[in-house]
């Protein structure tokens, strides 16, 4: 594909390459994406596995040394006490009582794309592995942020798709007709930006009957964040169609008869590409926030489900928050994710200017 | 100028009544209602729920009902009923309007005190540790979602020992009149929401202020300004910085819709008397009116935001007419 060196391709590339952060942020979004597509494998427990007597554990760190000599990688079991005075528990490591992590073990069922299957990369045959802590029903977080990747990554990218089939058609007819069509939906874009973005989304995520089963309120929330992201989509595209539609290769489309729609979808869209993956790219991180709020405000999706914003609404709890500080851990995903974003959206933006010096 | 602001205010008419009807409707799509949940209750009959109903209107079409929403509130004022507290929407909402309009105007202000300087010095000095930090800050603000800032801020508060979390007041203050230990009561419940709303809107402002002040550096009459032997210092602070902030007045209007989200989120976490809490409660509830009034009352505020930014913008520089 990129055999011609100084193709417009391959010279952006050159340039997508020299920003060093965009490069190793599209790497850490890669792993992400792996570990989502392989969540039920990399997690050691399923998302609902319960452990009793395990609530509020602390995390567990990987050691490698025992009493002072190199182990495989292995955890100290935690032992639960109550504190005589102020009733509270607590955790402390058992130093004499080193777990082994093992590989590829068999635990929890779970459903691998239709495949039902037990084996998981890590875990621990007796005792427990929570490497990022426990909630208070003994669930390992580490276990649901990585099962609730699966749905906070791609939050963003199903919306994004929707919202750029809609941007793209409203923008495009926009843009190409003019005239009454281009005012109307002008309109209803203004009406869109000039509403406050979360207080609308609120609005919209209250229709989704609660009775609803888990898959629909997924479409639902994703539905709902590209109601309204699709207008500021729309704009761009807009003047990107009214800069190219008197250009000659759209007056001879025309002149061989081809409907409006195939010249927009087919002749223009192609054309303004780069921006449209630059816009998909920027819009991404929006996209993922709004639905952690949404989750973490108890309007987005719920129980059993797991997303990162759902995780962190049992930080909501101030007390619970200032004594098991670890139910934060999800947030550190949400951050790096859109972090990574933003800087391959920078990277590709760079990538994508001409003008820039090689 | 009046001709401009009277014409802009009517053309926010169409966008307004545009804007109420996507509300309506939105609201209207809500399965179920406050009322219907009577239904449940055996004190309350049908019949009863059905004479609540009429007396408020909401047994008419719906192209009444609306006409009756809209009419009241423009030459009423009267926002309808809260069927949750029990009392007309107007009495509860104006104070939590107020308390908005605190805290977004103090958000705003603090992050243009700390934003502008901070741009203004990374473009100055385009490398070294003060660069380098806010670089990472900027990032990381716009990285990190503004409950998650709250929750880290509370978490460091309690685990040092603080107490003054959620609420505005601590409680023996909370009817005290206005006095200087209340005021700095006030501050110390104040600044976590306020670090936290403005997080996201102080990194882009202070890239966008970096960015504006590096395009002006590179202009014309900078050089020229420099070529007739002006200080350097009035060069960057008379010539460039005063016309590289003029597009940040804009933005301040622009940065409304995101500090009127904020508020929700982190209004929520720490229990203030804002417009945020009060919508989350109606929408969980189905107190319809109160949530329709909170989200017209938002579209109103950024529209009116809107246009006092761009009366200032017009007031800092002079080459922008309207008439």
């Amino acid at each position: 594909m990129l055999r011609d060196r100084n193709s417009p391709l391959h010279l952006a590339w050159r340039r997508f390459l020299r920003h060093r952060p965009g490069v190793w942020s599209a790497l850490v979004l890669l792993l992400l994406y792996l570990m989502a597509l392989f969540a039920g494998f990399v997690a050691p427990y399923s998302v609902a596995t319960q452990h009793v007597g395990s609530g509020n554990q602390p995390p567990q760190r990987v050691q490698f040394f025992h009493e002072g000599q190199l182990r495989r990688p292995f955890v100290y079991a935690l032992q639960r006490q109550r504190d005589p005075v102020t009733f509270l528990q607590t955790y402390t490591e058992d130093k004499t009582q080193p777990v082994p992590i093992r590989f590829f073990v068999q635990g929890d069922t779970y459903n691998f794309y239709g495949l039902r299957t037990n084996l998981h990369l890590f875990g621990v045959e007796n005792g427990t592995i929570f490497l990022m802590g426990s909630d208070k029903l003994g669930r390992d977080i580490f276990s649901r942020t990585v099962i609730g990747s699966q749905i906070s990554l791609t939050v963003g990218i199903v919306g994004v798709a929707i919202s750029f089939v809609i941007g793209i058609l409203m923008g495009g007819i926009s843009g190409y007709y003019g005239g009454r069509i281009d005012l109307v939906i002008q309109r209803i874009i203004e009406v869109l930006l000039s509403i406050p973005r979360l207080p609308i989304l609120l609005a919209l995520a209250t229709i989704i009957p609660a009775n609803w089963p888990s898959t629909y309120v997924y479409m639902g929330i994703v539905a709902v964040l590209a109601f309204i992201g699709w207008a500021s989509l729309a704009r761009v595209v807009r003047g990107q169609v009214i800069a190219l539609r008197d250009i000659e290769y759209v007056t001879a489309a025309k002149a061989l008869g081809q409907k409006d729609l195939t010249i927009i979808t087919r002749h223009i869209t192609p054309n303004i590409s780069s921006y449209l993956i630059i816009a998909a790219t920027l819009a991404l991180p929006g996209y993922i926030l709004g639905e952690s709020t949404l989750s973490f405000l108890g309007l987005g999706v719920k129980e059993p489900m797991a997303s990162w914003g759902l995780l962190l609404a049992d930080a909501q709890d101030l007390s619970a928050l200032s004594q098991y500080p670890w139910l934060l851990w999800p947030g550190a995903f949400i951050v790096l994710s859109v972090l990574c974003y933003n800087f391959v959206g920078d990277a590709l933006r760079d990538a994508a200017d001409v003008r820039s010096v090689d | 100028m009046l001709i401009y602001v009277l014409r802009r205010l009517l053309l926010a008419i169409p966008t307004l009544v545009l804007i109420s009807m996507l509300i309506f409707v939105v609201m209207q799509l809500q399965p179920g209602g406050f009322l219907s949940n009577y239904l449940d209750d055996p004190r309350f009959s049908e019949e009863t729920v059905n004479n609540i109903k009429r007396q408020f209107g909401l047994d008419q079409p719906l192209y009444i009902q609306y006409w009756n929403w809209l009419t009241n509130i423009v030459f009423k004022g009267d926002f309808g009923f809260s069927f949750q507290s029990g009392r007309p929407v107007s009495s509860i909402i104006w104070e939590r309007v107020g308390w908005t309009l605190v805290l977004a105007t103090l958000t705003l202000v603090i992050t243009w005190l700390i934003a502008i300087p901070l741009g203004i010095a990374t473009a100055l000095r385009r490398r070294g540790v003060l660069a380098t930090g806010s670089n990472f800050l900027g990032y990381m603000g716009l990285a990190t979602p503004d409950f998650l800032i709250a929750l880290l801020l509370i978490y460091l508060v309690l685990s040092t020992g603080g107490t003054n979390v959620g609420g505005l007041f601590s409680p023996q203050y909370i009817d005290a009149p206005w006095s200087w230990d209340r005021f700095v009561n006030f501050l110390s419940h104040l600044w976590i929401p306020i670090v936290a709303m403005s997080a996201e809107g102080l990194a882009g402002l202070m890239r966008q202020m970096r960015a504006n002040l590096l395009d002006v550096l590179g202009m014309d009459y900078v050089r020229t300004a420099r070529a007739k032997g002006l200080a350097e210092r009035v060069v960057t602070y008379r010539h460039a910085v005063r016309n590289a902030i003029n597009p940040m007045i804009s933005l301040a209007g622009l940065s409304l819709p995101q500090l009127i989200s904020s508020d929700i989120v982190v209004a929520k976490l720490l229990s203030l008397p804002t417009m945020g809490p009060l919508l989350l409660d109606s929408l969980f509830a189905k107190d319809q009116q109160v949530a329709m009034a909170i989200l017209m009352l938002s579209a109103v505020l950024l529209v009116v935001g809107n246009l006092l930014a761009d009366i200032a913008l017009s007031l800092a520089d002079p080459r922008i007419r309207y008439d």
